[in-house]
Formats: C-alpha cells, structure tokens, sequence
C-alpha cells in the first residue's frame, strides 16, 4: 500500500503503486526514497527510462513544479507529454477527471497531475492503473516537495534526527509546512512555530504534535535571539490576500523577513529553507550567506522527483545503483 | 406500562419495521429522510414517548417496509443508537441497534466546496473517526455528525 495515510484502500487498485501522499510514509520507506535521490545527485542523467512515457497534467498551472517534473524525466531518458493549460484541454468542455485520467491511460506509463481540487489525485489513482504522482491537489498534499524537503534537510545535516526546526510566517495555510511537520514525526523534532497571531500553526496540527508527542514551541517574535537555536529555518510568504484584518497585515508584514543581519548568532550548520517563489520574506542579503539554501533546495527537487517517477514504475534502489545506463 | 403500549404497536404489525429510541428534535427529519409523506402504507408515527433509556423518544411503525443497507446507514448518520425490529408474519425476526459503519459509501455529502467529489459524478467515502466526526476519504477534512448532509 502506498497511500497508508488512507488505509483503507479502494477494491480496484491493490497494486497501484501510485504516490498520493507520503505523511504516513514510515522511516524505512523514506530512507529508502533519500538513498534513490541521493544516487540520481551523483549520477543525474541516465537513459533508464528509455522508453518510457511520462505525462504532466497541469489542470491547473505551476510553472516550477512542472519543469522539475519534466527535467526529471527528461534526464532519465523519458519522453514527456501532457498539458499545463486546463483552457486548452477537454476538461474546460466539461470531460470529467476520471475520463481525462483514463484517455492519457492509454498513452503513458506514469502520471504525474496537479489539480486544484481536493483529492483529486486519490480519486484519478482509484479510477486508472497507471501509476499517479500526486503534483498537488489543492492545499490537501504536495508529496513532492515534501521530499524535497527532507532531502534537504538530510543532506545538509546529515540525519532528519533530533533537529530544532523553526517555521517562519504563514504557518495556517502553508501546505508545505504542515506536510513537514507531519513527515517529520518519527524523528524526534523540536518545532519552533514563529507566525503572526493570524496565521499561526491551525489547532488540527498541534493536536497532531501533541498525540505524536512531537514538542513545539510557539511564539510571535522573530529576532536574531530567537533563531539562535535553529538547524532548520523554513521561512514562507506571508501574503497580503491571506489575512482578513488588514490593519494586521500591515502592522506584521515586515516583522517576518530574514535579514542577513539577523544571522551572527545561529548555528554553524543552520540552513534556509524556502519552497520558492519568495516575495520579499528572505531579503536578498540572506543570498551570499553560508547558510541560504532555498536555490539548492530547489535542485534537489530535480533528484527526489527522479526518484519518485522511479519508484512508482517499480524501479528499485539496487537498479539505481546496478544502472548501466549513467550517461 | 410503557413496555406494554409499545408490545401492542409492534404485535399489530403484520409485516414491516419498527424505529425505535429516536431523539424527539429528530423524528420529522427521519419520517422526510424515508419520505413517509407519500408512502401508502400503514403509518405510525409517535413522539415524547416516554423512555427508561432515554427520557422522551420517538417511535416509527411502518407497515410493508424493509430496509437496505444503505437506508439502514442513511438512519445511522441521522441518528446514531436508533433501535430498528423487523417484524414478518407478526414476529420479530430482527431486532439491532443501528450503529454507525466504519466506512460510509456514497451516504454523506464532503462540504468541503474544493473537494474533489463535489465536482465529478463519483462515490463520498466517510471513515468514522470517532462517534460524532467522519473525515472525507479524498479531501481528508472532517465533519462533525450533527452538521452532515446526506448525498
Ligand atoms: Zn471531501
């Protein structure tokens, strides 16, 4: 079962071995998935999946996520269909999902989908055997950035154990953050939750933090002292059209940007997360310093997508590692 | 005294179900939910019946009517705990309390706008969380009992 956040699976599809969500992922599968992502670092380009084709549909548009998919599968020899613009498709003419997901059946191998409905890629893997990768459905999941995520976080400190990880600005809808904090559960983290009072960690997660006896944090402040501890900085964009009060976005709009000044006190192996795009939280200054990693991070979504795409075709680590194919 | 009037109201049903320890406040909304408005057979409907489980309960007497599976859970989702007695040839050949199933198919409507079974022809999916919350197999949010609406 891949999906084991929803455990009980649909009658159609035991073997489907599509990537829906990972927050229920245990270690093993995730150490599993860090060690494919870190071979495809050291060898990105490859011819393993010659023959294969990889469709992206984009029912609803994201630039970023998109090209790391299709680089991904470029890289490893694949062919790449799909659309980005619902305009152009069938689905604006009013074809249902279900029908989109079983005419691309026919032509590919994998699908990888983003859609602005909830659950939507849970109902497209229930409805077809082609394996789904889950781009995004909505503010539900995002299961490729939070391996990218992880990965990063691995990479730079060198286990997920035991960390001090500080989330910073709009933790109440940041799907990312919270798909983080979910995957991080088994690894003892001590999350610093830093927001204004309006956009602070929604109580369905504390609670979730509570019953993992994960430890938290919580506080308004966000200062050179406050950060000292941090081995994790997860900063995300607090945006205007979030906010109701908008006395309230003015008065903290500028109380959650990381300067560079704000750095003398950190840790040495502390480093900047970002999911990308920034609007102004990270001020450029932030970019020279030792510790910004949000443009690196962001290549590593390249290797955990290579590693994703793999995985669902049932290409195992001991292939990766016995692949012939390194270009 | 009680268990006597309610022996005569089942004894004189011949064939068909009784709905028994129905919350008062939700006795209208189960007679509309089996749309007993337009049903031709015999009827009963009793309210603020006195109850030793319950202090004041409804009662549904309805003759020629037997219940499937997915009417049974429509009851469960309504009002969980409801006593339901089939009765045949003036006997009771089934008598259970209706509980609440572990999955709900194609009973409660997600109301969440966004999700995705509010915006194609398919089956909702429910798993009980707890006895008063469901949660949306597909979206994943959860809904209290009391404010659900049925598909
Ligand atoms: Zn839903």
């Amino acid at each position: 079962m891949i999906f084991d956040i929803y455990s009980i699976s649909s009658d159609i599809n035991m073997e489907n071995r599509s990537i829906v969500s990972i927050a229920d992922y245990g270690k093993e599968k995730i150490q599993y998935l860090l060690d494919m992502a870190t071979e495809f670092e050291a060898h990105p380009n490859r011819q393993i999946l010659k023959g294969k084709v990889v469709a992206t549909l984009f029912f609803e548009p994201s630039t970023r996520t998109r090209l790391s998919f299709e680089t991904a599968a470029n890289r490893l020899g694949a062919r790449v269909i799909g659309f980005t613009d619902p305009k152009v498709t069938s689905s604006s003419k009013g074809e249902t999902l279900k029908d989109t997901i079983k005419m691309v059946s026919n032509y590919a191998d994998v699908i990888v989908m983003r859609h602005k409905l909830e659950g939507a890629a849970l109902y497209a893997s229930e409805v077809t055997n082609v394996p789904i990768i889950n781009a995004g459905d909505g503010s539900n999941l995002h299961p490729s950035q939070t391996m990218l995520d992880l990965y990063s976080i691995y990479k730079t400190q060198g286990t997920l154990e035991n960390l001090n990880i500080y989330m910073v600005g709009d933790l109440k809808y940041g799907r990312t953050v919270h798909s983080l904090l979910m995957s991080m559960r088994k690894y003892n983290p001590t999350f610093h939750f830093i927001a204004p009072k309006e956009l602070e960690m929604p109580e369905e997660y504390k609670l979730y933090c509570q019953q993992n006896n994960i430890k938290y944090i919580e506080q308004q402040d966000f200062t050179e002292d406050t950060i000292a501890d941090a081995d994790i900085l997860y900063m995300t964009r607090v945006q205007r059209e979030r906010f109701t009060d908008l006395m309230e976005y003015e008065r903290v709009k500028d109380a959650y940007i990381l300067r560079a000044d704000m750095l003398g006190k950190c840790k040495d192996n502390m480093k900047i997360l970002h999911p990308l795009p920034r609007v102004n939280e990270i001020e450029y200054d932030v970019d020279d310093s030792k510790h910004a990693y949000y443009f690196e991070q962001a290549r590593n979504g390249l290797y955990a997508r290579e590693a994703l795409i793999c995985d669902v075709l049932g290409i195992t680590l001991d292939d990766i590692k016995n692949d012939t194919s390194i270009i | 005294m009680e268990q006597n009037k309610e022996n005569m109201m089942v004894a004189a049903l011949e064939n068909g179900s009784v709905i028994d320890h129905i919350p008062t406040d939700k006795l209208f909304t189960v007679a509309q939910l089996l749309q007993l408005r337009d049903c031709k057979e015999e009827v009963v409907i009793a309210n603020n019946l006195k109850s030793n489980v319950m202090n004041k309960k409804g009662l549904l007497k309805i003759s020629g009517k037997f219940f499937n599976e997915e009417e049974i859970s429509q009851l469960a989702v309504i009002c969980p705990n409801i006593r339901l007695t089939v009765i045949k040839d003036y006997k009771v050949v089934e008598k259970r309390e209706v509980l609440l199933p572990d999955t709900l198919t194609n009973i409660v409507k997600c109301a969440n706008p966004v999700c995705i079974t509010n915006n194609e022809p398919m089956k909702t999916v429910f798993y009980r969380k707890d006895k008063d919350t469901l949660k949306c197999r597909y979206c994943g949010k959860e809904q209290k009992l009391k404010d659900i609406k049925l598909k």
